[in-house]
């Protein structure tokens, strides 16, 4: 198990050389550089430019090198820690990202959090009371919230949250602490905003992880070994949990995979729609305006969670299910 | 207890399950009774509603079926009688019976037991279930049923999963979940159906001794007469959800009264069936051959008398062992190890052995489906020998008319999504045989051949039974008017009645269209009704050839013979002999006497000839008079 552990991790390394070469290409892929249509949207407005400041800059940061050089030195800043400088916002990207990170990681945990709490019991319900009008009812409204896209709902919700509550929406606290450092009010503020963003972001997941616990349950529950545990007297509900819950879990830990990255980048729309201050919406900025070590090391956080992600989920596979330990690498 | 001479009585049972557009009754006013202590057997083929009875006599029925009638057991623990069908479906007083009073072993050893806990956690369970005990006293328990179902080490059992185990380790491991109790009742669901017939003889002879060791009763489902005549005491033939006949064991065998059951014994294949007799079947099937013949080259001059020769061919698999940085085993497993034979024109050639031997292997390299390592095939056709592992282009496709297979399923060997007529023209359009209104013709003569009305022709394969689709599969092998056709296992997934008629069929096909036959099954019964000459094969290798009747009748080699004694017998006065079953591995090499076992000091294994045909694997320095019993 060790060894296949440490043999993982060993295969990560090449892995994300290459992604980060990929990410690298397809940033210098579109012409010129943030310098270039920076300096346009000045002329545009009617402003000059002071080129030699911008010379400077281009040279500081390497600009004027060939690419194979400046890509040696991103990965290797990366590597130590320095993950460039943002253009846009004239800050490190450490500092940049910083502040939004930990806001992001809250709003996506709490978000699957309550999918997983929602989505079991009524997955397990549909799965045992298959074609039932329970099942029917919660199939609908599931399929209702995968239909329904999350922009939309958030316009909704902001309408008549500010309709029945008073609570302007937007945002994840309230305008006045924006910028302020962490005290009790601005926390309790945070959890106020919380829920909105939460429910609109998780109904697609949880609609989607319904279907998914449904139809792996409702195969397991068709297996002889289900009839095994009725025949040994087990009772129905721990017969359930016991072995076809249990076996039906495979598909939701594999989930676990993608689940990391979508923390990060998920639900920018939305995100941008609620303004809330999460990374989603910095991302498509820098995309957009080609500031490309913002982007770049984005992109790179996001690939090295995904592999991470596979990894835990890797390992949690064949720490639950002994067939993978024991039987894996056998091939008949 | 005026009721007490029977353990579980049935009476006037009715099952009928809701289904889209109507009911259907799985069974009808069926009634039966199992004896304290006694083995009663419940025979019927698929779908005749044997094991909804058994599934209703412990509750478990699923939730679309209505049960009407009475299930009576009487626990000789407390006396009480309960109706089984009165008590709350999951309720605790059905929960308190299940597992408890009545325990229940299935057909399926791998899927019926939880891939993810380890057999000791599922077996111990029913204790924590039903009994007071500590963990400790669980554990003591658990690990001396697992030693009483023939666990060598059951310390060690208690840790493994179902799926390191074997299919008979498993039954095993499932037989000590269902007895841990001690129940009153065992129902047994076709305990030994997927099972090989080595393996199959052990685990009856466990199920008999724990049965008189425990004082248990036992209801057994099947659908093996031979089974029942070795193990039941009591017999009740089912047929479409009905009774037709019940009585002691004797009753049954020796004067059968009800028609069906009259069929279903002379429908199955046995050892002392003399030369040219037939099976017969319930629905025999008229073949009309006259159409086809001409078609398979009957004008052509006959070509040498061996069609096909197999030398020396060989197949191994590498067995990857878990664990990244260790290099593969180095050591491969031979999959197939130098097996050779001929095949004589127009002959039947049986092929046996127990699952994993490697005898579908070897059909599939004879198709070219799987590359040999080493060895040649040559095939003689009447226009001179085809090298079979080189040929190609148009000598591979002429190849490939002459060869062909029949499935063992016949299920997913058709295309769902063809019609029978599209089904039995591929062949043809491939080969670009005649025109679109010729091969018509050759389709409905096709049709003609094997029994089915030419209307069916647009039909979709799902609306024939097994027995029709199997001869739709036959039909499609014989489109292209092979020489040779290999049948892998063709009737081994069908019930009894049917088995005789496609076994008939094939029979009646070779003789009018004067096919070769490469005949693979694991039923030596079927094997020898079927064969000429007969080859035994055993971990890769083939262990005995010879001619049918000095096969069954003199074996040599140790594993032919535990093979022929392991097969029940559905005859009373020929039970099986348990005790000189061994209960080691019969194809494990360390258990066959000096002759046939590989050598430490470098004498290997090869084959010697008998006489008449009789070739046999023995140590190379071995005496041929040695040899003989």
């Amino acid at each position: 198990m060790l060894r296949y552990i440490l043999w993982r991790i060993a295969v990560m390394v090449p892995t994300l050389l290459l992604i980060s070469m990929l990410v690298f290409t397809i940033i210098e892929l579109p012409p010129g550089d943030y310098f270039e249509s920076y300096i346009s949207e000045l002329r545009a407005m009617g402003e000059a430019a002071d080129m030699e400041e911008i010379e400077a800059l281009r040279e500081r940061y390497g600009f004027d090198q060939p690419a194979p050089i400046r890509y040696i030195q991103w990965v290797g800043g990366m590597l130590h820690g320095d993950f460039g400088y943002s253009f846009e916002y004239q800050l490190p990207v450490s500092d940049v990202v910083g502040d939004r990170l930990w806001l992001t990681v809250l709003v996506s945990f709490v978000t699957i959090l309550v999918t997983w709490i929602i989505a079991f019991p009524i997955g397990i319900y549909s799965a045992t009371h298959q074609y039932s009008w329970g099942d029917y009812g919660l199939t609908f409204l599931g399929l209702l919230g995968l239909a329904v896209p999350n922009f939309i709902l958030a316009l909704i919700l902001m309408y008549f949250a500010n309709i029945w509550f008073g609570t302007s929406i937007g945002h994840l606290m309230d305008q006045k602490y924006l910028n302020e450092p962490m005290s009790w009010d601005k926390a309790m503020s945070i959890l106020e905003h919380l829920w909105i963003p939460v429910i609109i972001i998780g109904t697609a997941g949880t609609a989607g992880m319904v279907r998914r616990l449904r139809a792996n349950l409702l195969d397991e529950l068709q297996k002889q070994y289900v009839v095994t545990a009725r025949a040994k007297g087990m009772g129905p509900f721990r017969a359930l949990v016991k072995y076809p819950l249990r076996m039906s879990l495979n598909f939701f830990i594999s989930d676990i995979g993608s689940i990391l990255p979508q923390i990060i980048s998920g639900a920018e729309i939305t995100a941008i729609v609620l303004s809330l201050e999460t990374t989603g919406p910095m991302l498509i900025k820098a995309l957009q305006s080609q500031d490309m070590y913002l982007a770049g090391s984005f992109l790179m956080f996001l690939a090295f969670l995904t592999v991470i992600g596979v990894l835990v989920s890797d390992i949690a596979l064949a720490l639950l299910d002994p067939r993978i330990r024991l039987q894996g690498g056998s091939t008949k | 207890m005026i009721l007490g001479a029977d353990l579980l009585r049935i009476e006037d049972l009715s099952i009928s399950f809701a289904m889209l557009g109507g009911r259907i009754d799985a069974v009808r006013k069926a009634s039966l009774r199992v004896s304290p202590g006694k083995v009663t057997a419940l025979v019927g083929e698929s779908g005749s509603g044997k094991s909804v009875i058994s599934q209703a006599v412990m509750g478990i029925l699923p939730k679309i079926a209505t049960a009407s009638g009475r299930i009576l057991f009487n626990d000789p623990l407390d006396g009480v009688q309960t109706d089984i069908l009165k008590l709350s479906h999951d309720g605790p007083d059905i929960r308190a019976i299940r597992g408890r009073r009545i325990g229940k072993i299935f057909q399926e050893p791998m899927t019926s037991l939880s891939p993810l806990h380890t057999i000791g956690d599922q077996v111990s369970e029913v204790l924590t279930i039903h009994e007071d005990m500590s963990k400790d006293e669980r554990y003591e328990r658990t690990i001396e049923m697992l030693r009483l179902v023939g666990f060598s080490t059951p310390e060690r059992a208690f840790r493994m999963y179902p799926f390191e185990l074997s299919g008979g380790m498993r039954q095993r491991a499932m037989i000590a979940l269902a007895l841990i109790c001690r129940p009153a009742l065992l129902i047994a669901d076709e305990p030994t159906t997927a099972l090989d017939v080595t393996i199959q003889a052990q685990i009856l002879r466990l199920l008999k001794d724990l049965q008189q060791e425990f004082n248990m009763a036992m209801l057994l489902i099947t659908h093996d007469l031979g089974v029942v005549a070795n193990v039941a005491d009591e017999v009740v033939v089912i047929y479409h959800g009905e009774v037709m006949e019940a009585g002691t064991v004797e009753d049954i065998f020796r004067r059968p009264t009800h028609p069906y059951l009259k069929g279903l014994m002379a429908a199955v294949p046995h050892f002392d069936m003399k030369p040219g007799e037939r099976l017969k079947a319930l629905r025999e099937v008229p073949v009309n051959a006259s159409q086809l013949i001409g078609k398979s080259g009957g004008n052509e001059p006959p070509g040498p008398d061996v069609l096909l020769s197999v030398r020396d061919l060989t197949k191994s698999y590498k067995v990857r062992k878990a664990g990244f940085f260790r290099q593969p085993d180095e050591a491969p497993m031979r999959a197939v190890d130098s097996v050779s034979f001929d095949i004589r024109r127009g002959e039947c050639l049986g092929l046996v052995g127990e699952s994993g031997c490697g005898k579908t292997t070897v059909s599939k390299m004879l198709m070219r489906a799987v590359t040999p390592d080493s060895g040649s095939i040559l095939f003689h056709d009447r226009q001179g020998p085809i090298d079979v592992l080189r040929a190609d282009g148009a000598q591979l496709k002429r190849l490939r008319s002459k060869i062909q297979m029949v499935f063992q399923d016949p299920v997913s060997s058709l295309s769902p999504r063809m019609t029978v007529q599209n089904i039995l023209s591929e062949p043809l359009e491939i080969h670009k045989r005649g025109t679109p209104k010729s091969r018509l013709e050759t389709v409905s003569a096709l049709m003609e051949v094997i029994g089915l009305n030419g209307r069916y022709l647009n039909r979709y394969p799902h609306s024939f039974s097994g027995g029709q689709r199997q001869r739709i599969g036959i039909a499609r092998a014989l489109a292209l008017g092979p020489e040779l056709l290999i049948c892998d296992e063709p009737v081994s997934a069908l019930d009894v009645s049917v088995q005789a008629q496609i076994l008939n069929l094939l029979k009646d096909l070779q003789k009018d269209l004067g096919l070769t036959y490469l005949f693979i099954s694991h039923n030596l019964a079927v094997v020898d009704y079927m064969a000429d000459r007969i080859a035994v094969m055993c971990a890769g290798r083939i262990v005995e050839l010879a001619p049918r009747e000095i096969l069954m009748r003199a074996p040599v080699h140790p594993y032919t013979k535990s093979l022929l004694a392991a097969v029940p017998f559905p005859d009373l006065d020929r039970p099986l002999d348990f005790s000189t079953l061994q209960t080691a591995n019969a194809s494990d090499m360390r258990n066959w006497s000096a002759p046939f076992r590989q050598d430490d000091d470098g004498h290997g294994l090869a084959t010697a000839d008998l006489g008449d045909g009789h070739l046999v694997l023995a140590r190379n320095n071995a005496d041929v008079r040695e040899l003989r019993p």
